[in-house]
């Protein structure tokens, strides 16, 4: 099971970079997203792997999953999802004063 | 805590005087020197038993674990230096209501003299060293802000700058020094650095701490070769030259060396670096002082000599040594800040500070002429002024460690020279502009100044007499007890007496008077060689050199990098984080697998994991087709969602969950403005090479997660789990951990949220885009914007949903659930509404603007928080109950769950803040089609 964490990691990274190295700025925050599950996922397993154990007292007969990198998961979703909503609206920003959708802001050239 | 009010008030009074400046000057000038007599007296009511000999301690108890309080201490030392500090002072506050012009700003000038005078204060009354720090930096600050007063000229701006520039450095070199001290002696505390000189000096980083140290002293008090500052500051008005670089903040760094002498002297680095270093600065002082012609340019490179002569007696490092320091320090003040403001006035009555120009002043302004006169004297030495006191004391020290260490001799024969010098520019000074002819076209017709600017000039005049004449009856008593603070120990038996028998240093001084007027008299040759060579002597050089070769330096890295590039940047950065992450793992040496047991492959996880590599793999490859390439994204998210599911944290499922649907339609919105495909990338070299950087990314994160996962690591969780119930009164860990255990970095979040949300907002206001008429195959987008069942069937589920949410929100506490859960559902409900009826209909029945949802969420947030204090307990301790509530049973209540309403009502204002704002564009860019009819965001068409 662990293989196939460090499997998925490794593949949103790696898709994440891709897009992420685009010039623009849609793919860019595709790619933005892809890497912030990685990263999520990375944060979260660091927790390590726990099968049916949620950290809610009382649920579970033996042992709980660590709450605290769930904690720490929980706000970077949400506050992931500000920050795609902030770079995107840069991205319209851009396009509505130089034209275009370029990342480094050359003249447009559709 | 007297004297944290001590150095507080200033600052206080900075705010109070800036404000009251506009109630006339008289005012300003009243508040002001209120402010400076009120820490005076604090300081006096503290005074008796500092006489007898003790030294008064007072700490606030802040960061123990690191060192960290703030502490105050008011000793022998400190005493004489806050005395300075409030003394002259006071006087110069008294003397800049004359010296400005109307058209300048009195109340800013005072306000900035005040931080000042708060910072230096700080300075010489820690007992904190960290803190002393902080202070000290402080007044490079405000040395700056007064520097730069007349901000409209260009030389004092420049002025300002340097001197920032070259005591900033110096700061940083001292607080590295003080790292450094701490750590050996396991303490910032200045009661137990002084105790531990000798740990201190046996220590091998000895060398590297005395050297940091000596940095920040030397530059601060404008020792060689950092001194070419100081002239550069007389960019300042007058006042401030008196005060800040002559009389106080240039002597913070000779206030150092004195504090730190226990600690630091008595090594041969030590005598080496501080009495060379010394010597030098007292020589070129003294020496180019002598061929300033502007006033002030004399006064300031008078004034480094003098701060060499001191850092040379503390070089020296023996007791009687120190003691002439110290008296020298007095005295160089008194007579110093007097000259200054004697310049001060003749530049104010003649217009200009050129020597060459202001000739014969005597006539016209004799009163002024006699005080310059005895201060002038008291700076070259002459008996029956105090400066004659400390400098044959001087004199006396130098002679007698001529045989103790190599070179020694050179120390009185450099004396001698450096007080030939002194009598010949305090010659120049008197001469030049009171007698010396005719005063040769002066802008202004010069006459004595107004009754009360000279009476600070008075004031210290008097002093530098009175201590000249009956040392013992005047300034001995202080003397004392700062030279006992300095050396940690009973002062050595010293004799201020004017005449002392025919000792070595009678002789010097009879060299240097004979000396000095031989080198006035023969001063016309001399400044047509300094006319020739002098230029070429100038430190400035060497310092534009270095700052334009650090720009040019600095220039050509970001050049290196990329011109304001976004993928160089990102790909440099992506490069260095791969080659030192791969550098780091194999110089661990340790294997990528760890010992940990390995969990068993089940078929659920298996499936969602194919899937989602098959969608990411999927966006990878058609991410030009935009519309699909987030559809397949919102899979991704979906099946992360999942895994969370699996992996027992059901929080961040739902989490997860709602967030994906809430990104998934920001990014819808955002698509209708954008085109509907990304051009493929033309430059084959370029995607390999991205698509390597790609792989060996995630393959690092790959073995990354890999090696993490079969580690075993020790939590803190046992804390969380264990406390709780007892503790947070909730069973849901995840959620009493964001509200109740780390409620403050919850509150930071929804802090950075809020202001996400705000800044969009802000962004959004005037933008204005067209959309997309139709998909990239030219075909218009439906016409049916608002399908019918859709509407009804949204408005249906609008209270169910609205339900659930509060059903999540109340339950969060125990159950999975909370606040940023219930705010994204909730979100989720009132966008379906726009989505399926149209902005139109919606905002008939929804507030628009979110900013007081927001503002209210985080003003609830905060309140729950600072409730805390009313009761005595620190910030953000929440408290709960169980209650019976009749039909529905026990109920629990903690305070947590007010903190989590704020959540609430904070996601769900920032998340509809940014869709509504962009769902709004939509509706006006659609607005300018035909029809006229307000349809609805998602489904933008435009006919």
């Amino acid at each position: 099971m662990e293989a196939i964490i460090s499997l998925l990691v490794g593949v949103l990274t790696s898709c994440g970079v891709y897009l992420l190295l685009r010039a623009q700025t849609f793919s860019v925050v595709l790619g933005l997203t892809l890497l912030s599950y990685a990263v999520n996922l990375f944060l979260f397993a660091s927790g390590r792997l726990v099968v049916g154990r949620p950290p809610v007292i009382g649920l579970g007969p033996s042992g709980y999953a660590d709450p605290l990198p769930q904690a720490l998961v929980l706000t970077a979703i949400v506050i992931g999802f500000a920050m795609t909503a902030f770079v995107i609206l840069l991205a319209l920003k851009t396009r509505a004063e130089l034209g275009t959708d370029q990342v480094d802001g050359e003249a447009g050239h559709e | 805590m007297t004297l944290l009010l001590v150095v507080l008030l200033p600052f206080l009074g900075a705010l109070g005087v800036a404000w009251a400046s506009r109630l006339g000057r008289p005012t300003a000038i009243l508040v002001t020197l209120l402010v400076v007599l009120a820490p005076a007296i604090l300081i006096l009511s503290l005074l008796d038993p500092l006489v007898a000999g003790e030294t008064r301690i007072e700490r606030l108890t802040w960061l123990p674990a690191v060192g960290l309080d703030i502490a105050f201490r008011l000793d022998g030392l400190g005493l004489l230096f806050a005395g300075l500090i409030l003394g002259i002072g006071g006087l110069v506050v008294l003397y800049a209501r004359y010296y400005l012009s109307e058209r300048d700003n009195l109340g800013r000038l005072y306000a900035y003299l005040l931080l000042f005078m708060g910072a230096m204060l700080g300075v010489v009354l820690s007992e904190n060293l960290i803190q002393m720090l902080m202070f000290w930096e402080l007044t490079s600050l405000s040395s700056f802000l007064l520097i730069g007063y007349w901000r409209q000229r260009e030389d004092a701006r420049r002025g300002a700058r340097m001197a920032l520039a070259m005591t900033g450095a110096g700061g940083l070199a001292l607080f590295g020094g003080i790292l450094l001290l701490g750590r050996m002696t396991g303490s910032y505390d200045l009661s137990v650095v002084l105790a531990s000189g000798d740990l201190i000096r046996a220590h091998p980083l000895y060398g590297p701490t005395l050297l940091l140290i000596l940095l920040g002293i030397f530059t601060k008090s404008a020792q060689f070769p950092f001194h070419f500052w100081l002239p550069h500051a007389m960019a300042a008005p007058t006042p401030v030259s008196s005060y800040l670089h002559s009389a106080t903040m240039v002597k913070a760094g000779v206030f150092l060396l004195a504090r730190l002498f226990p600690a630091l002297a008595g090594t041969w680095e030590w005598n080496y670096l501080v009495t060379g270093l010394g010597l030098m600065t007292l020589l070129t002082g003294a020496v180019i002082a002598l061929f300033q012609h502007d006033i002030k340019g004399l006064l300031a490179y008078s004034t480094i000599s003098h701060l060499g002569l001191i850092t040379v007696l503390f070089g020296i490092g023996t007791p009687l040594a120190a003691v002439a320091g110290v008296f020298h320090i007095i005295n160089h003040a008194t007579f110093k800040a007097g000259l200054f403001m004697a310049a001060g006035i003749i530049d104010h009555e003649t217009g200009t500070r050129d020597m060459r120009r202001i000739n014969g002043l005597w006539r016209a302004m004799p009163y002024t002429g006699t005080l310059a006169m005895v201060a002038a004297s008291a700076m070259a030495g002459v008996p029956l002024f105090n400066g004659f006191l400390s400098k044959e004391m001087f004199f006396g020290e130098a002679a007698a460690v001529a045989g103790s260490f190599w070179l020694g001799w050179l120390v009185p024969v450099a004396a001698t020279l450096a007080g030939a010098f002194a009598v010949a520019y305090s010659l120049r000074f008197v001469h030049d502009v009171f007698f010396n002819g005719e005063p040769v076209d002066l802008p202004r017709q010069p006459h004595e100044p107004p009754r009360w600017m000279r009476v600070p000039v008075e004031v210290l005049v008097v002093l530098c007499l009175l201590v000249g004449m009956a040392p013992a009856l005047t300034v001995e008593p202080i003397l004392n007890l700062a030279v006992g603070a300095v050396l940690q120990g009973p002062p050595p038996a010293h004799d201020l007496a004017l005449w002392h028998g025919f000792t070595p240093a009678v002789f010097m001084s009879l060299i240097a008077m004979t000396g000095g007027v031989l080198i006035y008299a023969a001063r016309r040759p001399l400044y047509a060689f300094w006319e020739r060579v002098g230029d070429r002597l100038d430190a400035r050089r060497g310092y534009d050199r270095v700052l334009n070769g650090l720009i040019g330096l600095a220039q050509s890295l970001s050049a290196w990098l990329g011109k304001a590039s976004l993928q160089r940047l990102l790909l440099t950065f992506l490069g260095s984080a791969l080659l030192l992450g791969t550098a780091g793992w194999l110089g661990s040496g340790s294997s990528l697998t760890g010992p940990l047991p390995l969990l068993p492959l089940d078929i659920v996880s298996l499936a969602a994991s194919v899937i989602m590599v098959g969608a990411a793999l999927a966006t990878l490859i058609w991410y030009c087709q935009r519309l699909l390439a987030l559809i397949l994204l919102g899979a991704v998210g979906l099946m992360v969602a999942l895994i969370f599911v699996i992996f027992s944290a059901p929080d961040l499922a739902l989490t997860q969950l709602s967030v994906e649907v809430v990104t998934v339609i920001l990014l819808l919105l955002a698509l209708f403005f954008l085109p509907q495909t990304s051009r493929p990338e033309t430059q084959r070299l370029r995607r390999i090479r991205d698509l390597v950087v790609a792989l060996f990314a995630g393959l690092g994160m790959s073995a990354l997660t890999w090696a993490l996962l079969t580690r075993p690591y020790e939590s803190i969780a046992g804390y969380f789990l264990e406390n709780s119930i007892p503790g947070g009164g909730g069973r849901n860990v995840v959620n009493v951990i964001l509200v109740d255990f780390r409620g403050f970095d919850t509150l930071g979040e929804i802090t950075v949220l809020a202001l996400a949300g705000l800044a969009i907002h802000a962004m959004l206001e005037h933008l204005r885009l067209a959309g997309q008429p139709g998909d990239d195959l030219g075909r218009p987008w439906n016409r049916d914007a608002h399908p019918i069942i859709l509407a009804s069937l949204a408005r249906l589920v609008l209270p169910l949903t609205l339900l659930v949410a509060v059903f999540i929100l109340l339950r969060g506490h125990n159950l999975p659930g909370g606040g940023f859960i219930a705010g994204l559902v909730t979100a989720i409900a009132l966008i379906l509404q726009y989505l399926a009826n149209g902005v139109a209909w919606t905002q008939q029945r929804l507030p628009g603007r979110m900013q007081p949802l927001i503002g209210a969420g985080l003003l609830i947030a905060t309140l729950v928080g600072l409730a805390s204090f009313l009761l005595g307990y620190p910030f953000l301790t929440t408290t709960f109950g169980h209650f019976d509530w009749p039909l529905v049973g026990e109920f629990e209540l903690a305070s947590a769950m007010i903190f989590d309403l704020g959540v609430w009502l904070v996601v769900v204002g920032a998340t509809l803040m940014i869709l509504i704002h962009l769902g709004l564009m939509h509706d006006a860019t659609r607005e300018t089609g035909p029809g006229g009819v307000p349809q609805g965001m998602a489904a933008g068409r435009e006919d």
